[in-house]
């Protein structure tokens, strides 16, 4: 138990960064009502930019800053895909992430991955135990940070017009708002803030590689769930349901370092998180279906 | 004011689902109008409000608003000059959002938005002069979701924020149809008083023919997607229901028969 105990700070600081790649996916699949994939490979982008700019001698705060815009990038694409080309969001998502894919091969100069180590690079998180507690601070900073400029952003006008665009897009539109323009925005926006999350980690783990992101969007779904399912009654405030969400990722790796010291193996962790989020998703879905078949047509409200 | 002309509208066409909504659509409305449009079902008529929203380009014609040519113009940029009510109550509104939110979106028609705050305080304050009209309590309920309102109360704030930023015309689309006949009556004398108040120019889609012929100054009928019967001033104050199904049944000749508008 106690060795259990000892050992939760490394999912905490983990699960903090994976709350912050979520907080980008709660951006679009619950503010936007869109499920965008293009997560899986900006995740990854933001690593290689990151570790590639600082390697090469570039200020980590600057480099921090040019992996937000390239996620934001990312999203654009995904963003014109869909808005321009009509493609359905899923599927612009899906060719955004094959796309990056070559492209982050190509800003990591064709290898697969790239060291970063803080013996030479002074940098904001790591997975070493010794700072864990410093690397958990600095994620608690970041996020604060981060929820704070969403709740004023999400407040303002166009932040209004972004949530109503995802709410009831035929409103939207009656009312003056251009509902394209606020789902590229919404795109942009989340991707932006996914590669934030791939750039820490990349510092986190001591290396960017191709393929840290596959997967990302199934861990940011559980993350958002989770958070749904345990504090979706009690939290209402929109800051308080990004916190949800953040707290929803910290689960999410606790419960992996707990099934993984019951002797889970690490291949098939990613066939367990597929089926945690599969049923989670399912859950509210028969929850209905139950409540029909006890309530004579009782209707369901859309609130 | 507004001139339609001449417009066409053909749904899926080359296919067996081929459909005639509009075939030569002409109506000018005058500064001031208040006019119900009637019509069965497939006759028309939300495609003419579609016509005139945006919602689908049309095929032929053009569509002149307060003299702007707005027959190419994007859906969101007519609607500064467009009030609209929709059939089904949720449509109107964010059901995610707050009244006052959504209140802060209908006053933003038309603007530039930014990155100033959604809603101000001087604007609650408003709105809660404004909610208070419709007696209905919601002024004291600015921060609830609309997501908890009845349809009617949903109706009623649709209706509040069409009406916002004086539209050039008000479109309602059969917006008491989904209510409960208290709940419809209510929203109608509140569409009435809006309606004359500010003297919006109104084109008000409904299957009742007592309020088609009680309301407004104009009536049109709409049958095949064309006009056929357009009447206004004394002549329409001395229609009767049964003389309009007269015309009903000689323009359809007898296939409404089974139509939900003779239980009106």
């Amino acid at each position: 138990m106690l060795n259990f105990l000892s050992s939760l700070p490394t999912p905490v600081a983990q699960g903090m960064i994976w709350g912050v790649m979520a907080i980008g996916v709660y951006v679009t699949y619950k503010v936007l009502d869109l499920a965008d994939l293009t997560v899986d490979g900006s995740f990854a982008t933001g690593g290689a930019v990151l570790v590639v700019l600082t390697t090469s001698g570039v200020n980590l705060y600057l480099a921090m800053v040019i992996a937000f815009i390239a996620g934001c990038i990312a999203g654009l694409v995904t963003g014109i895909l869909h808005t321009k080309f009509g493609i359905p969001a899923i599927l612009s998502g899906i060719l955004t992430q094959l796309a990056l894919y070559s492209v982050n091969l190509r800003i990591m100069g064709g290898k697969a991955n790239t060291a970063i180590s803080w013996r030479n690079y002074d940098l904001l998180v790591s997975s070493r135990t010794d700072v864990i507690y410093e690397t958990i601070l600095v994620c608690v900073i970041f996020i604060a940070v981060l929820i704070g400029i969403l709740y004023w952003f999400f407040g303002t006008e166009i932040g209004h017009a972004i949530r109503s665009t995802g709410c009831n897009p035929a409103m939207s539109r009656a009312n003056g708002i251009n509902t394209n323009t606020c789902k590229v925005l919404g795109l942009v926006l989340s991707n932006g803030i996914v590669a934030l999350s791939g750039a820490l980690l990349s510092q986190f783990q001591g290396f960017a590689d191709v393929n840290m992101g596959r997967g990302a969007i199934v861990i940011g779904l559980a993350a958002v769930i989770i958070g749904e399912v345990i504090f979706g009654k009690i939290f209402r405030n929109f800051a308080l349901r990004l916190v949800s969400v953040v707290i929803g990722a910290i689960i999410y790796y606790i419960v992996i370092t707990i099934v993984l010291k019951f002797g889970l193996r690490t291949d098939d962790l990613k066939l367990f998180s597929a089926l945690v989020v599969a049923l989670f998703l399912g859950i509210p879905y028969w929850k209905s279906k139950i409540h029909f078949t006890k309530k004579e047509g009782g209707n369901k409200q859309n609130a | 004011m507004l001139e339609i002309r001449d417009v066409h509208k053909t749904f899926n066409a080359g296919t067996i689902n081929e459909k005639k909504a509009l075939s030569g659509v002409n109506l000018t409305l005058n500064d001031g109008d208040f006019v119900t449009v009637i019509g069965g079902n497939g006759a028309g008529k939300s495609t003419l409000l579609n016509m005139i929203t945006g919602v689908y380009p049309v095929d032929k014609g053009s569509i002149i608003l307060d003299g702007n040519d707005i027959t190419k113009l994007p859906e969101h940029k007519r609607a500064k000059l467009l009030g609209r009510v929709f059939q089904d109550p949720m449509t109107g509104t964010s059901a995610g959002m707050q009244i006052d939110e959504n209140l802060a979106i209908a006053a933003r028609r038309g603007k530039f938005r930014s990155l100033l705050p959604g809603v101000t305080k001087k604007e609650r304050e408003e709105f809660k002069t404004l909610l208070k009209k419709l007696d209905l309590g919601l002024e004291n309920r600015l921060s609830s979701k609309v997501g908890l309102l009845s349809g009617g109360q949903r109706q009623a704030v649709t209706l509040l924020m069409a009406s916002m930023q004086n539209p050039k015309l008000l479109l309602l689309d059969e917006h008491t149809a989904a209510l409960d006949p208290q709940t419809a009556a209510k929203v109608l004398a509140l569409t009435e008083e809006i309606v004359s108040e500010a003297k919006i120019t109104t084109l008000m889609i409904t299957h009742n023919m007592k309020d088609a012929i009680r309301l407004g100054n104009r009536l049109i009928m709409m049958n095949n997607g064309q006009i056929i019967y357009d009447i206004s001033g004394e002549e329409k104050k001395n229609l009767k229901v049964s003389d309009l199904m007269e015309l009903f049944a000689k323009a359809s000749s007898g296939e409404f028969a089974n139509d939900r508008m003779l239980l009106s």
